[in-house]
């Protein structure tokens, strides 16, 4: 059998399912490795080795008294520490918010992971508040690329992408607001879903941008990421954004031929301000899947401007208290920011929101002749921690601000993308597969084609 | 000499009981003039008047 860390969750589940191996055990080895590897990773912020024990018996006493368990049957899985888990103070990344007591019931989509077999291992490290690309913290200290301890994981869900990128469990949940999925599973070489905006539900989750917040999936295989999606779908009354669609389950589909696809690279903006390693992985993967149309996506850097007006003054106001009554908890630099977003006048908000509605007409005049776009999903592979700067043709750019340009403009208007890990030495770097509103199974499926044919894989760690 | 904003910043954070101490100022005024550099880019770009903002996005 092949060795624990290697597993799939699709394998370990197999495996509990048909007793070649009990749910205790596959947690035992996720605890036994978290111990050993997360001293040097930081991704993880609260282990919940009792509660996962517990869990994981249950399923085996269910396995033994012949009940039908679900599909991931004994699979650990750990979520970025802004999701509630039962016992624990929902940090999302903060010192202040540790004084919050501590949440009674777990987040809609924990316990839909689990309802499904899933077993939760842990909180993970984020940046504060999700305001963050890097996936540093100053309260918790860095979580770290599981290719090279030295760089950024990407963030803000940085321990998600640290805890999978590491295979330390084979699933993680995070969140997506500007890029929050889709930058770590770029840094840390590994697939990243962030659904169509709605479809999966946040209740219970610590917000940041209520018009731009999504949850999602981090695994090591497109396959993996499917068979989690899947358990999280479905309408949820206490998420006033969720979706009221039923289930439209992707993992049947994604096995499906590509061929059929209109398959187009996003140009103009997103050609720009990339180094050539990002232009290298989009360039792999068009050319396996045999796009060469390039389409304009009209105005992409308005829309990036747009949704980080909206981001700074949406967070603004959701930290507006505290930002008053205890500004020297804060991260100094989220602070900042999150007061200057507080001085935007509201006419610049309003606006961003009316051009929100311009852009996505564009876009679904563009999802008429084409299926799926591609995009970097970082315009680099994984800086250094603490970096600052980085040069690109001769000019010096801040990174903090420059990692999300590309995915800023997708999220702005919700669109489901999946992105892949293309195994770049020395060290890997993502492209977004964008789909149609509601067509995950599409993006999903091309990321499976991709994999097949060896252009996405996850690299195995080697950096610890 | 004083900068550009920072009559703004303190009349802003007068109005929102908001406070800035001096220390955090240069990096408030950074952050707000990247806020306001980026607010322009959409505002100069000329919608009909009829637009619906969408501030609860639904794709």
């Amino acid at each position: 059998m092949t060795s624990m860390p290697e597993m799939t969750a699709a394998e370990i589940a197999s495996a509990v399912a048909g007793r070649r191996m009990s749910a205790l055990d596959a947690t035992e080895a996720a605890l036994s490795r978290i111990k050993q590897h997360d001293g040097i990773l930081n991704s993880f912020t609260d282990v919940t080795a009792e509660r996962a024990r517990a869990k994981a018996r249950a399923i085996d006493a269910d396995i033994a008294a012949g009940k039908e368990v679900g599909p991931l049957a004994g699979v650990p899985f750990a979520v970025k520490n802004l999701f509630d888990v039962a016992g624990l103070s929902t940090r999302a990344g903060s010192k202040i918010n540790r004084d919050l007591a501590p949440a009674k019931r777990d987040a809609t989509l924990i316990e839909r992971m689990e309802a499904a077999g899933g077993v939760l291992v842990g909180a993970l490290n984020m940046g504060e508040y999700a305001y963050d690309f890097t996936g540093e913290n100053v309260h918790d200290g860095p979580s770290r690329n599981p290719h090279d301890t030295a760089r950024m994981t990407g963030g803000s869900s940085g321990g998600s992408g640290s805890a999978v990128g590491g295979a330390l469990v084979p699933i993680a949940l995070g969140s997506d607001t500007n890029g929050s999925i889709r930058v770590p599973s770029s840094f840390c070489g590994i697939f990243g879903l962030k659904p169509t905006y709605g479809r999966l539900s946040r209740a219970r989750s610590f917000p940041f941008v209520a018009s731009l917040d999504h949850l999602g999936p981090f695994a090591r295989s497109a396959a993996d990421l499917a068979l989690a999606y899947d358990a999280m779908q479905g309408p949820d009354a206490e998420d006033s954004a969720c979706t009221t669609r039923g289930l439209e389950p992707t993992l049947p589909l994604i096995a499906n031929p590509v061929s059929d696809l209109r398959i187009a690279i996003a140009g103009g903006y997103f050609q720009k301000n990339v180094f050539p390693e990002a232009v290298e992985a989009v360039s792999r993967v068009a050319k396996a899947l045999g796009a060469t149309k390039v389409v304009d996506v009209p105005e992409a850097a308005r829309a990036r401007a747009a949704a980080y007006v909206i981001t700074t003054t949406e967070g603004a106001s959701l930290h507006l208290d505290r930002l008053r009554k205890r500004p020297n908890d804060f991260d100094p630099a989220v602070r900042d920011r999150l007061i200057a977003g507080a001085m935007v006048p509201a006419p610049m908000v309003d606006r961003a929101q009316k051009f929100r509605r311009w852009y996505r007409a564009q876009l679904a005049e563009i999802f008429k002749t084409v299926d799926v776009l591609l995009a970097p999903a970082t315009p680099c592979t994984a800086p250094k921690l603490g970096q600052v700067n980085f040069n690109l043709d001769g000019v010096e750019l801040p990174v903090r601000a420059n990692i999300g340009i590309h995915t800023q403009p997708i999220s702005f208007i919700g669109l489901p993308v999946v992105a892949v890990p293309v195994p770049l030495e020395p060290l890997p770097i993502g492209v977004q597969i964008i789909a149609a509103p509601w067509r995950e199974d599409i993006a999903l499926r091309v990321a499976y084609a991709l994999e097949k044919m060896g252009v996405a894989t996850a690299p195995a760690p080697r950096g610890f | 000499m004083a900068e550009p904003l920072d009559d703004y910043i303190d009349a802003v954070s007068k109005a929102l009981a908001l406070p800035v101490e001096e220390a955090w100022r240069p990096a408030v005024r950074a952050n707000l003039e990247v806020s306001l550099r980026l607010a322009r880019l959409v505002d100069e770009f000329a919608l009909p008047d009829e637009t619906e903002p969408a501030p609860i996005f639904t794709a």
